[in-house]
């Protein structure tokens, strides 16, 4: 049974009179712990697939599940609940918390789901030393450079053991020794807990690392192939 | 303390200069809130404690219908022996008995009519400032007969003053005729022009023979130390004249009906202004978290989108409000207090004070008065607005969505 199914998925976006199609038809099944990158230019439907997939954004038809759970009919809130405990985000821009130190800002999701403070601490604690960040727990994110933030927000994104993590463009604003670092994390992770991971990416470096990739144009999926060079 | 609150802490720290600027405006409001309502309540305290002292005490065991239509044969029986009782009731409070009636009062010269009152010359100074305020000649001893102490107006006008004659002339409880000389033993100025000019005084006892009462009285007064022990006074009071049905126990609300009233409308006019400033600070306190939630839209669009509830976000804000009300009233009211403390010790006043304290019988100075009502009932309700001014800011947060959110710049 496949851990992600979307069929048939379409979204258009209104700019000015233009009706841009950012999804068309797109139907895609997704293994537990596969490892797949999504490419293609700009406003080739990477972004809006992965929002799609995390119950971000409404769908104008097809449908998506996840274990077999209807994420298109979910409202609001039980959205929420499948984000905050079934999957993980990366973005592009980091996107941390400024006020929260590393160590705070991976615990705020833990605190929102109810776990412990003591059992939060020693968590965070573990998964920041598991991305590099030992000694760097009480820096802010402006105290950190990008790839330190990056890292942060994947032990963010990781600390709850999700099911799926989705990133987009994660190494955009990273120099190349800080993405390779973290698809090097990014590989770990799936090989050693079976998460399963789909980033979006025009990197070609990035690519290399996935089992399988997809390549989207004009919210289309132009092709979808195995990597056996992995 | 919780990450979330830890959050709130510092989030309202970002922009320091806009939360000081916030938080100064509280402050301000707080301070004056204090300082107002406190110097508002301790003149209230005054004017009545004043009023009250001067005459007619904190309760008044009456006839019921005297204080409506004050006749003489409205009247109690054995008033010196329901006294009595009375003292033994209220061991704290002093008691007066009084017997008053209307009377054509006369000099060589000249006729008024006037009020006299009969008073017991040693239980009198306990429930009236009266007796004190003898400015000529001496007050009422309980050895006088048929002596009599009047007001400095009333002297003026009957053109006498101590050791003169005066000659009574009314009416007596049966209908008889009341009449009878009183030599003048003392004037008072009690700075109350009605009272000066019309009231006397005179021995209890001449009163009952001369007016014909058959040791009836027309009142009771009763004092206490202050106007929080009323409520008990007043209990205990009614629980003596239980079994006379004829009897009322009033207290000063009945007895000064218009007393309460000024301070009504003296009241209401003062929550108006209050109420103003509150306002305005609640609209501070609205901009201030509107724009906080406004460019915070990405981070609540990011946090949003990592599973957390909008309305755990609408907490962080009102937490955050609820931190910088906090911040604003303990600072406020440390302030107001110190200030209030201040006035409280030396006396508060300004230029035109003293005539206008004149007429409510009020010293030249205010003291404000100092409880936790009075410190509290200002800043706790801006803490209130404030709060109330975040729920729309907090609201926004409801209606957010994500992926807009998240490509806010």
């Amino acid at each position: 049974m496949p851990n992600i199914l979307c069929n048939d998925l379409c979204k258009t976006y209104r700019q000015g009179d233009a009706v841009i199609k950012a999804l068309d038809h797109v139907t895609l099944e997704i293994e537990p712990g596969d490892f797949i990158c999504l490419s293609g230019p700009s406003g080739s439907g990477k972004t809006t697939l992965l929002n799609m997939i995390g119950g971000l954004d409404e769908l104008d038809r097809g449908e998506i599940s996840i274990d077999g759970q209807r994420v298109d009919q979910l409202s609001k809130g039980p959205l929420a609940d499948l984000r905050l405990h079934h999957i993980g985000f990366v973005f592009q821009a980091y996107n941390l918390i400024p006020v929260l130190s590393a160590r705070e800002n991976v615990e705020f999701v833990m605190q929102v789901q109810g776990v412990p403070a003591r059992e939060r601490r020693r968590k965070s604690m573990a998964i920041l030393k598991e991305v590099g960040l030992d000694g760097l727990e009480d820096r802010r994110p402006a105290q950190l450079s990008g790839g330190q933030q990056q890292r942060v927000a994947v032990a963010r994104a990781i600390v709850s053991q999700p099911k799926l993590v989705l990133a987009d463009e994660p190494t955009a604003n990273l120099d190349s020794v800080s993405a390779t670092h973290l698809m090097e994390l990014f590989r770990e992770l799936n090989q050693n807990h079976g998460v399963t991971f789909l980033i979006s990416t025009h990197d070609e470096r990035v690519m290399r690392y996935a089992r399988r990739l997809i390549r989207m144009q004009d919210g289309k999926v132009i092709s979808d192939e195995i990597q056996k060079s992995v | 303390m919780t990450l979330t609150l830890r959050m709130a802490w510092r989030n309202i720290w970002r922009h320091s200069r806009r939360t000081w600027l916030t938080a100064t405006a509280m402050i301000f409001s707080n301070v004056l809130l204090v300082f107002m309502i406190a110097l508002q309540f301790g003149s209230y305290d005054m004017m009545i404690d004043n009023t009250l002292k001067l005459f007619s005490g904190h309760l008044q065991v009456q006839a019921e219908g005297y204080q409506d239509n004050p006749k003489l044969r409205s009247s109690i029986a054995d008033v010196r022996s329901l006294a009595a009782e009375l003292r033994t009731a209220l061991p704290e409070a002093r008691v007066a008995p009084r017997a008053a009636g209307f009377a054509l009062v006369s000099s060589e010269d000249r006729t008024f009519g006037i009020e006299v009152v009969g008073v017991e010359p040693a239980s009198e100074p306990g429930v009236s400032t009266i007796p004190g305020m003898v400015t000529a000649g001496r007050y009422l001893e309980e050895a006088d007969s048929a002596a009599i102490v009047i007001g400095a107006a009333m002297a003026r006008n009957l053109k006498v003053g101590t050791g003169d004659e005066l000659t009574l002339l009314g009416s007596g409880r049966d209908g008889s005729f009341a009449a009878g000389i009183v030599t003048v033993v003392g004037t008072f100025d009690s700075g109350s022009s009605d009272m000066d000019r019309a009231l006397a005084e005179v021995p209890l006892p001449w009163f009952q023979d001369t007016f014909a009462m058959r040791g009836h009285g027309n009142s009771i007064a009763v004092a206490v130390d202050q106007l929080g022990a009323v409520a008990d006074a007043r209990a205990a009071a009614a629980t003596v004249i239980n079994d006379r049905d004829d009897l009322v126990v009033l207290d000063w609300n009945a007895l000064h009906p218009g007393l309460r009233q000024a301070i009504q409308a003296d009241l209401s006019s003062a929550w108006f202004m209050y109420g103003v400033l509150i306002i305005l600070v609640g609209f501070s306190v609205l901009n201030t978290q509107l724009m906080s939630v406004l460019e915070r839209t990405r981070e609540f669009g990011v946090i949003t989108a990592l599973g957390v509830r909008p309305r755990r976000l609408a907490s962080l804000v009102m937490q955050e409000t609820a931190l910088m009300a906090l911040v604003g009233m303990a600072v406020g009211l440390f302030l107001g207090w110190l200030v209030t403390l201040y006035f409280h010790v030396h006396g508060f006043s300004y230029p035109g004070m003293e005539e206008l304290a004149e007429r409510f019988n009020l010293p030249g100075e205010m003291y404000p008065s100092i409880t936790f009502g009075t410190m509290i009932l200002g800043p706790g309700v801006v803490f209130l607005f404030c709060l109330l001014a975040a729920v729309y800011p907090a609201l926004r947060l409801f209606r957010l969505h994500p992926v807009d959110a998240m490509r806010t710049v």
